[in-house]
């Protein structure tokens, strides 16, 4: 496949199928390589998206700085596509994030603030909101409310997915921002209404719930729970062992979260042989695993995987 | 009937620092009683105008009780119930 050049190669990533993982030749589970983005993650997408919008509408002109509350990958994307465009960028991170984003981050040339790892992304998001109102002629993209976010996947990943399998019955993905679920949920829900929209939420160690009261909770402005039909709550040892067998039986060397989605995946799956259905499932393979060797998710045990992960921000 | 109902850090004032305690009920609702009852004033602070606060979730078993009936959410013995502060992801 030819490109003019890498940002316009964003998307059109192959959906494969899952035959080992698969309970039977009527319940199919399918994954969507979104590691084979420029960046090596689903990303990309909503990123360029965002930065052509507000390119767009003239937030963004040359010379300006973006600033962005990340836990890595979304800065990444970001950081990539404004090097080629020409922007300086600024990203708020929790500091208990693995040390290869940073570095990926330094070698696009992101400038990067630290943010204290209790409280997680939501230390970050205020952080960087308060640095937007220190810096006005700064532009924030803010992944967590932008509309560009979830039109990424309502036109992009969405028509990929029904083009590759029009016998879909289930889409399953992260819960982050929200951006991939709402988009392609909006998508299936005029295109093929009785696709079942499933989201799988990481859930981390205490740390990153440490909130001092709970007004500080925070729920992304995208988030609109009639998009969804069910949401499941996946911890880092159900996250590691599917990870790691999806590795073992497929192949697939994935990062840690698209374990926690295998998993839910997994669950629709076990419930269609319960009933006696067919399905075709598809999910997100968010980014590939590189990243996340020095967390030790990998390495030993599930059980010393586990230990390693807490207090860490592994998704 | 007893279901274990962990309960997060910012709520602990109210469990003696426990990080789990034992609830009943056939429903959340019911569980969230039984719960208040050993732990007065937890209610208030998961339920706001006969609903769930926003910035709390509650799972159980793993599934979040917003799309399993909220309140009515059905409870059997043996559930595992985790109350959360709704953070941010990404």
């Amino acid at each position: 496949m030819r490109y003019d050049n890498l940002l316009a190669s964003v998307g059109h990533t192959p959906l494969v199928g899952l035959p080992q993982l698969s309970p039977s030749p009527d319940v199919r589970l399918w994954a969507k390589l979104e590691d084979r983005n420029p960046t090596g993650s689903i990303k990309d997408r909503p990123a360029l998206r965002m930065v052509e919008e507000a390119e767009k509408d003239g937030r963004l002109r040359p010379g300006c700085t973006i600033l962005e509350p990340t836990s890595g990958n979304t800065g990444i994307s970001i950081a990539m596509a404004a090097k080629l465009k020409g922007y300086r960028c600024v990203f708020v991170m929790p500091e208990n994030t693995s040390e290869e984003r940073r570095q990926i981050l330094r070698m696009w040339g992101a400038e990067i603030v630290s943010s204290p790892a209790a409280g997680g992304s939501n230390e970050a998001v205020r952080v960087a909101k308060q640095m937007s109102v220190e810096h006005p002629d700064w532009v924030m993209l803010y992944q967590y409310g932008n509309e560009a976010n979830a039109l990424a996947h309502e036109q992009g990943t969405g028509p990929e997915l029904l083009a590759d399998l029009p016998s879909i019955t289930h889409f399953v993905a992260g819960l982050g921002t929200t951006g991939t679920l709402m988009g392609v949920s909006r998508f299936f829900r005029q295109a093929k209404p009785d696709v079942r929209i499933v989201a799988a939420e990481p859930r981390y160690g205490e740390l990153v719930y440490g909130l001092r009261n709970l007004d500080e909770g925070f729920v992304p402005e995208l988030y609109d729970a009639s998009l969804i039909d069910s949401r499941f709550s996946v911890g880092p040892r159900d996250a590691v062992r599917r990870v790691r067998e999806l590795l073992e039986l497929e192949g697939i060397f994935a990062g840690i979260s698209t374990g926690a989605i295998l998993h839910a995946a997994l669950g629709q799956a076990a419930k269609a042989v319960k009933a006696g259905e067919s399905a075709d499932i598809a999910f997100v393979i968010c980014d590939g695993g590189w990243k996340y060797l020095s967390t030790g998710a990998y390495e030993g045990t599930i059980d010393e995987a586990e230990d390693r992960l807490e207090g860490q921000l592994w998704a | 009937m007893a279901i274990e109902v962990r309960i997060p850090t910012i709520l602990r004032t109210y469990t003696d620092g426990a990080k789990a305690v034992d609830a009943e009920g056939a429903s959340l609702a019911a569980l969230i009683d039984s719960l208040d009852a050993n732990h007065p004033g937890i209610k208030e602070r998961l339920i706001e105008n006969g609903d769930l606060r926003r910035f709390i979730n509650i799972y159980v078993n793993d599934e979040d009780v917003r799309f399993l009936g909220g309140l009515e959410a059905e409870l059997s013995d043996g559930d595992q119930v985790v109350v959360l502060p709704a953070v941010a992801g990404g």
